[in-house]
């Protein structure tokens, strides 16, 4: 824990200097923390305890070609990134991704990560949707895993680590703005300089300001804009929305992923892994429908392609249960053995949550929303753009919040808990190397002032309107409008949807004042950035009018490469409370990297 | 028109529609207001399949916002939210309406044995100071060869398996006799942690059994099983405890 002697209070306010401060204790913060803590002051702040990050929901695997049981190469891993993306995918990042995978997960041995092993003690690895051999011939054998808990025993390998390291970490401390100081260069142009971070301390509400002279984001994902998902309730978005209201652009934000096999009703992830190990869907009549789809890869085909023609079935009639309304995960023909040593922690969640018993019954799925593949804009080095290619100095991002690009329009299973290990470990070299190299940046003036006021306006606020009423309309709509289907018309549906709750939100009543724990008034601001950024992701969504990876257009079917192959950027203009999104987002484009693979078909 | 895949949120079962109301009754403690924890009475309307965090939510979000408890990933597996739930110590996220009898109330309250902060929240830091304490990360000092992983036979991976489910929600240390009465006491969870290492064939330390050979180690433990029962992820906590006390005396494996 940190030490008291680290920080002055002035005004009430608590003033600490570290030279990196992390934002995020999940995989991609801690990842950065092993890196930044033992060469610089390193501080970490979570609004979780860092055992308790989404991180350690993650089920599958990680993936890099390890080739420990079968024949594999990195640029084979990098041809199905960038197929798996759509070609959306920044294909030098996406090199980067694969060829760093290999030492990311030794890392991860060598600190102690408990994987599954071969007969001969290497570390275990299985297949996953997307991921194959020679250029889509086959399912490969690329996924390294732990059971079926891969997530949880890296969340807690890293913890582990940083416990190890003596890594300072300011656990329920929430982080709600990043604070910039206007400097003024040689050359007489001023710009905006991060100077620390100002967070809020649940257990006895106060506020402290991190000054900093390297700030790394990892902050995690937002799915929490939809209802059906299998993120946590803590996946507000707070770090994605924090850079949005600083002005800082934000990329590809209409992509997000609605994986597959989410318990019907319910959310809660079924991993891919079931798939890998055999598991097959199945429609009301016993069919194996994804033969007639994809025919080569079949279930393991990417996730976005899965859940369209999962949606699809349903449609035509072809769903289960009362209502038609769900499809089957089929694991009955597995050796019960199997499902207990490679998938125990799934089959319980379908006996807890569902009561089916899936040795025996097939388990009712939909899809849900999973993963945000757009976010905070980074270059290869983990640092944050200002647009297409200004670096904001001492700015870092790694993780589900950030966009490097490598997953582009559609993430391949098992290249997140890859992606927040290979870019969390650059994040926190690079922040520490900068920080080595610069001076402490000062404050502005009531660096504080901002939080105090949406602190203590939120504790004020008396109106008549329910939080959890604005973010349940919140959820349906976007879960009606903007899933795995979308046009014009619902993207312009739910778009008058937040349009008015954006405006009852002014009208909310928080009904706990107190100081102390008080989770009232935090899902009062949370639910202020889930607002923001379903309205950056619906304002991006009605500008694509094609269909690539996890955004499927039925108004416009098939991808458009000579008009879309290029990023979205999303920037934050006027007054963010004015009605109209088109008076205060304004939409630019970035081109994406192509270096090796020609935009393609994409078939399975 | 929408885009739904299915506009009715799908139902298990046709049983599964009906609701009906149960009775909350849970130990709140708000500082600063409250002198002392008092016990509080609210009507829920539920379905069967509901989780008891879905009736705290619905406390929370449609009669009194100042209901304070921890949550996050509402499955069971990020930890937050044990709590003492009929008497038991369980996951709210992972214990459903239906398996409660629900002809009679529900009684939430903190765990017990770590300093109450409000309602349903505890101070966890003495829980975590212990986990801390047993050195809970790998200690080897021989090298691994040159970027490869160490080499590990599956029955040696095996070997350690259950404590590594372990997701340090602390149901177990918070139900133990000994811990409630002495909260200096390492506790069960501390114990599986360095149950994790200390029979992971690739660690080379024995501190850790140095550091529970103590007085407020393993020797506290009286076999009462109560650990093993609040466990949510099925861990056999006090076999594995049994087996750091074997490992004291009789060398590490
Ligand atoms: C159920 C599930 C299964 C998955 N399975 C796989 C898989 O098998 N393979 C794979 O590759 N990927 C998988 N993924 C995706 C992957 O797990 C995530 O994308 C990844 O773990 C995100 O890590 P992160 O470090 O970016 O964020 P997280 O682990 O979500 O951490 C975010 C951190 O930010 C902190 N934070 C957030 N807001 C604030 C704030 N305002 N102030 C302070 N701190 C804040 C939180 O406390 C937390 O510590 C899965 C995801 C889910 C949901
Ligand atoms: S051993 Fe079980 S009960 Fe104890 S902290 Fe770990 S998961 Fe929770
Ligand atoms: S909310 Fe995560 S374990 Fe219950």
């Amino acid at each position: 824990m940190p030490t008291e002697s680290d920080s002055t209070v002035v005004d009430g306010v608590h003033y600490h200097q570290f030279d990196v401060v992390i934002v995020g204790a999940g995989g991609a913060g801690m990842r950065a923390a092993i890196e930044a803590g033992p060469k610089v002051k390193t501080a970490v702040i979570s609004k979780l305890y860092p055992t308790r990050s989404h991180t350690g929901a993650a089920q599958g695997g990680m993936a890099a070609a390890l080739a420990n049981v079968e024949e594999d190469s990195w640029e084979w891993h990098t041809f199905d990134t960038v197929k798996g993306g759509d070609y959306l995918v920044d294909q030098d990042a996406a090199e980067i991704l694969a060829k760093e995978a290999i030492e990311a997960v030794i890392d991860l041995e060598n600190m102690g990560l408990p994987f599954n092993r071969t007969p001969d003690g290497k570390i275990d690895q299985r297949r996953f949707g997307g991921h194959t051999a020679e250029h889509g011939k086959s399912p490969v054998r690329r996924a390294c895993y732990a059971a079926d808990r891969t997530g949880h025993m890296i969340l807690q390998t890293l913890y582990q680590n940083c416990v190890k390291f003596g890594i300072n970490f300011f656990n329920e401390y929430y982080v709600l703005d990043l604070v910039m100081t206007p400097v003024t260069a040689s050359d007489g142009t001023t710009s905006d300089k991060p100077s620390g971070v100002v967070a809020y301390d649940l257990a006895t509400g106060e506020i402290h300001v991190f000054q900093a002279k390297a700030v790394i984001f990892a902050t995690g994902g937002f799915g929490k804009i939809y209802k059906t998902t299998s993120n946590a309730h803590t996946l507000t978005g707070d770090g994605v929305g924090i850079i949005w209201r600083k002005g800082l652009p934000l990329e590809d934000m209409e992509f997000f992923q609605f994986h597959p096999t989410g318990l019907a009703g319910l959310g809660i992830l079924l991993s891919e892994a079931a798939r890998g190990e055999g598991a097959i869907l199945r429609n009301s009549e016993g069919e194996r429908f994804m033969e007639r789809y994809a025919p080569t890869i079949k279930d393991l085909a990417p996730r976005d392609i899965v859940a369209r023609c999962m949606a699809t079935e349903i449609r035509e009639g072809r769903g289960g249960g009362p209502n038609k309304d769900y499809v089957y995960l089929d694991i009955t023909h597995l050796d019960p053995a199997v499902i207990d040593a490679k998938l125990p922690d799934i089959t319980e969640f379908a006996r807890t949550y569902l009561g089916v018993e899936p040795y025996t019954e097939p388990v009712p799925v939909l899809p849900t929303a999973h993963y945000a593949m757009g976010g905070i804009p980074t270059n290869v080095n983990a640092e944050v753009l200002s647009d297409n290619t200004t670096v904001v100095p001492g700015l870092y991002a790694a993780g589900e919040c950030a966009c490097v690009s490598v997953h582009g329009s559609n993430r391949l299973g098992t290249n997140s808990l890859l992606d927040i290990n290979v870019f969390g470990k650059r994040a926190g070299n690079n922040a520490a190397a900068y920080a080595l190299t610069v001076d402490m940046p000062p404050l502005p003036p009531n660096a504080a002032d901002w939080v105090i006021n949406l602190v203590e306006s939120a504790r004020a606020s008396n109106g008549t309107e329910r939080l959890s009423a604005i973010r349940k309309e919140l959820q349906d709509s976007m879960d009606r409008n903007a899933q795995v289907f979308r046009t014009d018309e619902t993207l312009n549906e739910v778009t008058r949807v937040i349009e008015n709750l954006r405006e009852r939100y002014k009208n909310i009543g928080v009904q706990d004042k107190g100081k102390r724990f008080n989770t009232d008034l935090l899902e009062a601001i949370e639910l202020g950035f889930l607002l923001d950024l379903a309205e950056v992701v619906v304002y991006s969504a009605l500008s694509r009018k094609e269909s690539r990876g996890g955004h499927f257009r039925e108004d416009y079917p098939t991808r458009d490469d000579a008009n879309y192959l290029v990023h979205t950027m999303a920037y934050l203009t006027g007054d963010a409370h004015s009605a109209d999104a088109g008076d205060h987002i304004r939409l630019d484009t970035k081109p994406v990297v192509i270096t090796n693979y020609q935009p393609m078909e994409r078939k399975y | 028109m929408s885009t739904a895949i299915a506009d009715r949120a799908p139902a298990s079962g046709p049983e599964s529609i009906q609701t009906f109301t149960v009775t909350v009754i849970i130990r709140r403690f708000l500082p600063g207001i409250d002198l002392e924890p008092r016990w509080e009475d609210f009507d829920v309307e539920m379905l069967p399949t509901d989780r008891v965090l879905d009736a705290l939510h619905k406390i929370k979000w449609e009669q009194d916002g100042s209901l304070t408890f921890r949550r996050s990933c509402a499955h069971g597996i990020c930890g937050s939210d044990a709590m003492r739930i009929n008497g038991r110590n369980r996951l709210a996220c992972k214990t459903l309406i239906k398996d409660l009898d629900i002809s009679k109330p529900i009684y939430i309250e903190a765990i017990k044995g770590l300093p109450l902060e409000k309602d349903l929240v505890v101070d966890m830091e003495p829980f975590f100071d212990s986990f801390r304490e047993v050195q809970p990360f790998l200690i080897a000092n021989s090298k691994p060869k040159e970027g490869k992983e160490r080499v590990q036979s599956p029955e040696d991976r095996a070997r350690f398996d259950d404590t590594t489910k372990c997701i340090l929600c602390a149901a177990c240390t918070s139900s133990c006799p000994i811990f409630w009465t002495d909260g200096q006491y390492f506790g069960p969870a501390a114990i599986v942690n360095a149950h994790r290492f200390i029979f992971d064939s690739r660690d080379e330390s024995n501190v850790r059994l140095d550091i529970l050979d103590d007085k407020e180690g393993v020797w506290r433990c009286r076999t009462t099983f109560n650990c093993t029962e609040a466990c949510p992820r099925g861990i056999q906590v006090t076999q594995a405890i049994a087996e750091v006390k074997q490992a004291i005396l009789r060398g590490k494996p």
